[in-house]
């Protein structure tokens, strides 16, 4: 139940990208086809999951037993680089179809700042490994989410008569705004099933 | 200069150097900042007690007693002025609409709030937020000299006497709840340092809401007065 | 001379919140006010000009085929420096601006700039751009935090300038940062067109 709760959550409630500003980016960057915003977030919840597991494991296994915490940026963003290098590599070799859905978006993921923020917020909130991983899984799907939607509209404003001055990247964050409008109406939704859960 | 060329040697080399350098750097670093980061996370505890229990010539943050209740820990710090003791703060928490709420409470030794201050949260800017001056003296939601023994604060939707802040009713109960909760951990700290009480009490008049066991444990047992 | 220009160009023709549209993140994340707005803009200034220093003085030794490690190295260790100095020395602010502070390491205005700017040129004229684009983005910052504090809660800088009860709270929550800074480079682009 539990962990149902911080999948919703890190869904609706906490959207990473309209209620937490991170990945703004990716967001706004390739959003303006459905397409491909079906491969970024596919892409980023890939990359997510896996790096917060290792971050995890370097941060409880390596940091923490040599009081090296202060350490913590620079291990977890050179981390992340090496893994996305890796992955790149891997998917080269394994699965060359994959590698051709995903293969442009993973160079553009390390500078993706969810990723290095979903890793130090899971150590932050001290969260068990599982938990960890369940809550970057959920918050990739949010941004998958978020993303998705975003570019359907964007699809449909691009053939819409806008206002010289409105053109391109303000309409775009006007829109996001009004999108991130409607993802308040989920608040407290969280109360609630915590409730009914009885937790 | 030349720039150096892409040999694997040359790349390992300047690599390790770089981390080697970053490493050390940041070890210095750390080493002279350790003592300010310390004396500021204690300082921003202190100044908060000084507030809402003033006049002490003890140094409370020396010997906090922790108490565990339902799993949540309680703080309190007692202050002593001349040897006698004139109240303490309690830190307590809560869940409120964004996440933990945590406030210190101060008490005189009747149990009146003396005044208190909002240490974190994670409610609405704006809204919940509001929670760090609307229940101080002169505000709407004054709870200000209150004793929550006499009648437990209760926001005047729930049938109680405290203005709620202003859409933010949950925020409200969940930060009465604390100082409640504070004071229930008080009251029986007070009963229990008099009367050297057994480690499981029962006490209905001091209970916690929807609680009536209470597991106490002393984290400093040794340093109490 | 040649300086002062790489500087203005920072400011205005490059400013990297409305011209070239970089480090969104902590833009909308931080700018809920204009106090914390400019914090942020001015931590993210130190490690900028810091790294693109550094970055200009060792760009000779460097290879080319690991330069992007390296810069990442000498970007984050300014970030965990500038954390811990936070900490000690304003941990209220540190407190607030909280995650974005070690998000400055994946800003991509300082790689960007490394890339772009510092590994080109001499470091008197890296420490100006750096100096300049700070400007720029502490500037961006400070103006967006203003609007979304006046529009929010009728203060700026804390100061009351409107009643409170005016607010429209709407513009301290998520959804007016996105709002607000739409119609900020909105009226840029506009600005622009007039000039020219």
């Amino acid at each position: 139940m539990e962990y149902i709760l911080i999948f919703i959550t890190a869904i609706f409630v906490n959207n990473i990208v309209l209620s937490q500003f991170l990945g703004i980016c990716p967001f706004l960057g390739v959003s303006k086809k459905v397409e491909t915003a079906v491969g970024m977030g596919t892409a980023v919840a890939f990359v997510l999951t896996l790096s917060t597991i290792v971050t995890y494991v370097i941060q409880k296994f390596v940091l923490d037993p040599f009081g090296l915490a202060y350490m913590q940026t620079i291990a977890f963003i050179l981390v992340i680089a090496a893994l996305v290098q890796m992955v790149e590599i891997i998917l080269k070799k394994v699965s060359p179809s994959l590698y051709q859905a995903l293969g442009v978006f993973l160079p553009l993921i390390t500078t993706n700042c969810c990723i290095l923020g979903v890793a130090i917020l899971v150590i932050q909130k001290d969260f068990d490994l599982l938990t960890g991983i369940i809550y970057a899984f959920s918050t990739a799907l949010g941004f998958a989410l978020a993303l998705i939607i975003f570019a359907g509209i964007r699809e449909q404003l691009s053939i819409v008569n806008i206002p010289k001055g409105m053109q391109g990247m303000p309409i775009a964050l006007i829109t996001a705004g009004l999108l991130a409008m409607a993802f308040m109406g989920f608040s407290g939704v969280d109360k609630g099933l915590a409730a009914l859960f009885g937790l | 200069m030349k720039k150096l060329e892409s040999s694997l040697k040359n790349m390992l080399l300047s690599l390790t150097a770089c981390s080697v350098i970053a490493g050390a750097l940041l070890g210095w670093v750390n080493n002279i900042t350790a003592d300010p980061i310390a004396h500021a996370n204690a300082q921003i505890l202190s100044d908060a007690i000084a507030l809402v229990v003033p006049g002490f010539d003890n140094n409370p943050t020396e010997s906090p007693e922790e108490i565990e209740v339902d799993g949540t820990i309680y703080k309190i710090y007692r202050a002593m002025k001349n040897g006698q003791f004139i109240g303490a703060a309690v830190e307590a928490s809560s869940n409120g609409f964004g996440g933990l709420l945590t406030v210190l409470v101060g008490f005189d030794a009747e149990g009146n709030i003396i005044d208190y201050s909002l240490l974190n949260h994670s409610e609405t800017p704006g809204l919940g937020s509001k929670a760090s001056d609307w229940f101080k003296k002169g505000n709407k939601g004054d709870i200000i000299g209150k004793n929550p023994g006499e009648t437990p604060l209760t926001v005047i939707n729930d049938g109680g006497d405290i203005d709620a802040i202003t859409a933010s009713t949950i925020t409200s109960r969940a930060f009465l709840q604390a100082v409640n909760n504070a004071y229930s951990v008080y009251m029986k700290q007070e009963i229990d340092a008099s009367s050297g009480a057994s480690q499981q009490v029962k006490n209905e008049k001091a209970s916690l809401i929807g609680t009536d066991s209470i597991h106490i444990s002393f984290a400093n047992k040794g340093q109490n007065k | 001379m040649n300086n002062l220009k790489v500087l203005l160009n920072g400011i205005i023709k490059e400013n990297p919140t409305f011209v070239l549209l970089l480090g969104m993140c902590p833009t909308l994340g931080t700018t809920s006010s204009a106090i914390n707005g400019m914090g942020m803009g001015l931590a993210t200034m130190f490690v900028l000009i810091c790294s693109n220093v550094v970055i200009s003085l060792i760009k000779n030794i460097v290879p080319d085929m690991v330069r992007i490690p390296i810069f990442i190295v000498v970007i984050a260790s300014f970030v965990t420096i500038l954390q811990m100095v936070m900490q000690a020395y304003v941990p209220t602010l540190y407190a607030t601006l909280g995650l974005f502070i070690p998000l400055i390491v994946v800003n991509c205005i300082l790689l960007g700039r490394a890339e772009a700017f510092a590994c080109k040129n001499t470091p008197v004229a890296s420490f100006f751009d750096g100096l300049g684009i700070g400007m720029g983005f502490t500037i961006a910052l400070t103006l967006l935090g203003s609007v979304r504090e006046f529009l929010g809660t009728g203060k700026v800088f804390g100061i009351s300038v409107m009643d409170e009860q005016c607010g429209m709270l709407i513009f301290v929550l998520a959804p007016g940062a996105f709002i607000a800074l739409g119609y900020l480079i909105a009226i840029v682009n506009r600005l622009k067109k007039i000039k020219s």
